[in-house]
């Protein structure tokens, strides 16, 4: 962890202090907690018919409330599923256009991403349920919030796989034009397909981010029935804000952690067979110390690429490492440094 | 466009509306953002739990879901207050989880050698804390913090709809829905509003970035 780096390992005395911060804090966490208990036991939070139309299976109300629930999970995934599938396919088109493209052609491009990367993404769904009305289009609002995802979203991923293709390797692109692959087939066979891998993880949190904006659907008026909304109708329903407030935090959260789950493994497999094709590769045991520490404090900056496998370390073998196998190790790396890429790729945005 | 140029004045005091918003919830979340990031780094476990419990539960929820608890389930507790505070509270709490974890991120990202350094002169906790990694910290922290903000500014318009009103897309929504206005038109103004703000605050932080960066 980071946080080692920070102080000794502590002594005698240090123990006795941060046993003590450690009790206070308990003390005043609990604290509070029970202060919060005792009011919400006041204003009568704690009584059964609250809770158990939500939580409770032997609820008469039980089942018709978790039939919307399953309504609401459906129509929020729906929509991210569907947003996401767009955006990556127009964000790759855009990414493609604006590469493609000399200094002056992409200008148009370069200043829509930028327009519409500056926009709340609430008021382009706010307005896509507007404008695509009056303009007489007749999509149903569950393709309004989609557009309106759609928006925002394919200029942020088209960023995401800028930043990728900027963080490859510069004698990839080189290679594929040595080759005779004209720009656009070295951009689309060559620096996408990687681009695309590098970024996945970033992809995949993005996509956390689509989810949680589902919720902004209630903007549009008849908007469709995602998990909010279901949350709203409840709390109109049974009068019970606080529990429908942990609800829709538990369901939330559980449906992000498993995305970012995802992410995670999505990752490792990724280093895994990127790792096989280097499996022969060794480094002497300095290296790999050095190489540890750095991993460990990538990933802990928020950084995706924590290929933290640790090489078998085998002195006098350094002579062994081709060099073909430099692009894959840098490729892998986008560190903090990588100004360029923290500022797209970093899952640390709070989205909209 | 004579719908721009006739309620200018109405665009005007949405625009004020939602800095006031992003002006609050700016000072409210660093210093919650800030006050978390210690905890996670400080050497008390318990703390450092409750700030990643924190983070993980507001990292993956939506703000919606963060001002319905502010805005419906503090009043059902008695706890009262103005619909604008609830609203900039709610937002607060949000952003102060992104806050935190770019400030810890900014912590992690100064080299090891200088903590070690720090603490083989002999510094406390404290004192290599804020005399050596924070002002190395808070530089490296400069564009992800900075995005964070750029976030906030765009998430302030979600209060106006959840009922704080007044700010720039609820303008926008009362002079479609009440008045009748081209709908186009009014989604100009209200475009054009946000990108004064988020814009220059993009090109601050990028000309900040430049004036703080450290080459390492």
């Amino acid at each position: 962890m980071s946080t080692s780096v920070l102080y000794d390992a502590p002594g005698p005395r240090a123990r006795r202090r941060s046993r003590i911060i450690s009790v206070v804090s308990i003390a005043v966490i609990l604290g509070l907690l029970a202060a919060a208990a005792w009011r919400l036991g006041q204003q009568g939070q704690f009584s059964p018919e609250l809770w158990s139309p939500l939580f409770w299976p032997g609820d008469d109300d039980f089942v018709t409330v978790w039939g919307r629930v399953g309504t609401g999970i459906r129509n929020t995934l729906l929509a991210a599923a569907a947003a996401i599938a767009l955006s990556l396919a127009i964000g790759v088109a855009v990414t493609t256009t604006r590469l493609m493209l000399g200094r002056g052609g992409r200008l148009p491009v370069v200043v829509l991403v930028e327009l519409l990367r500056g926009t709340p993404v609430v008021v382009l769904i706010f307005f896509s349920g507007k404008i695509l009305p009056a303009l007489g289009v007749g999509l149903d609002t569950f393709w309004q919030l989609v557009i309106g995802l759609t928006l925002y979203n394919s200029v942020v991923i088209a960023e995401i796989l800028r930043a990728g293709v900027a963080a490859l390797p510069r004698g990839q692109r080189e290679a594929g034009l040595a080759i005779g692959l004209t720009k656009r087939q070295t951009l689309l066979t060559i620096q996408m397909p990687q681009a695309f891998r590098l970024m996945l993880p970033a992809l995949i949190s993005q996509l956390v981010v689509i989810v949680k904006d589902t919720s902004l659907a209630g903007i549009i008026l008849t908007g469709p029935e995602e998990l909010l909304r279901i949350g709203e109708q409840l709390r109109n329903f049974f009068g019970n804000p606080l529990q429908v407030a942990i609800l829709l935090i538990i369901l939330f959260v559980t449906i992000n952690v498993l995305l970012s789950r995802l992410a995670t493994y999505v990752e490792r497999k990724l280093s895994e067979s990127r790792s096989k094709v280097s499996s022969d590769l060794d480094v002497d045991a300095d290296q790999v110390a050095d190489a540890t520490t750095a991993d460990d404090r990538r990933t802990d900056a928020g950084d995706a690429s924590g290929h933290g496998r640790r090489v078998r370390a085998r002195p006098g073998a350094l002579s062994r490492r081709s060099p073909a196998s430099r692009p894959t190790q840098s490729a892998n790396s986008v560190g903090p440094d990588d100004r360029r890429a923290w500022r797209t790729t970093s899952p640390d945005n709070p989205g909209g | 466009m004579s719908v721009l140029v006739d309620n200018i004045d109405l665009f005007w005091e949405g625009f004020l509306r939602s800095l006031e918003i992003i002006v609050f919830a700016l000072v409210g979340s660093l210093v919650l953002g800030t006050v978390l990031a210690m905890m996670r780094v400080s050497p008390a476990p318990p703390l450092q739990r409750f700030g990643s419990l924190y983070v993980a539960l507001v990292r993956n929820s939506p703000l919606t879901v963060m001002l319905f608890f502010t805005a419906f389930v503090l009043p059902a507790l008695g706890f009262n207050a103005e619909f604008f505070w609830l609203g900039v509270l709610g937002l607060s709490l949000y952003t102060a989880g992104f806050v935190c974890e770019a400030i810890r991120s900014g912590i992690n990202a100064v080299p090891a050698g200088q903590a070690e350094a720090a603490r083989s002169i002999g510094l406390t906790f404290g004192q290599s804390l804020g005399q050596v990694i924070m002002p190395q910290a808070f530089r490296s922290v400069v564009p992800p913090l900075g995005s964070v903000i750029i976030a906030m500014q765009k998430n302030s318009a979600i209060l106006g709809v959840f009922g704080v009103g007044g700010d720039l897309l609820s303008v926008g929504n009362r002079l479609i829905s009440a008045q009748g206005f081209a709908v186009s038109v009014v989604f100009l103004g209200v475009w054009v509003g946000y990108l004064a703000i988020t814009l220059p605050t993009g090109a601050l932080l990028g000309l900040l970035e430049r004036k703080v960066a450290i080459v390492r």
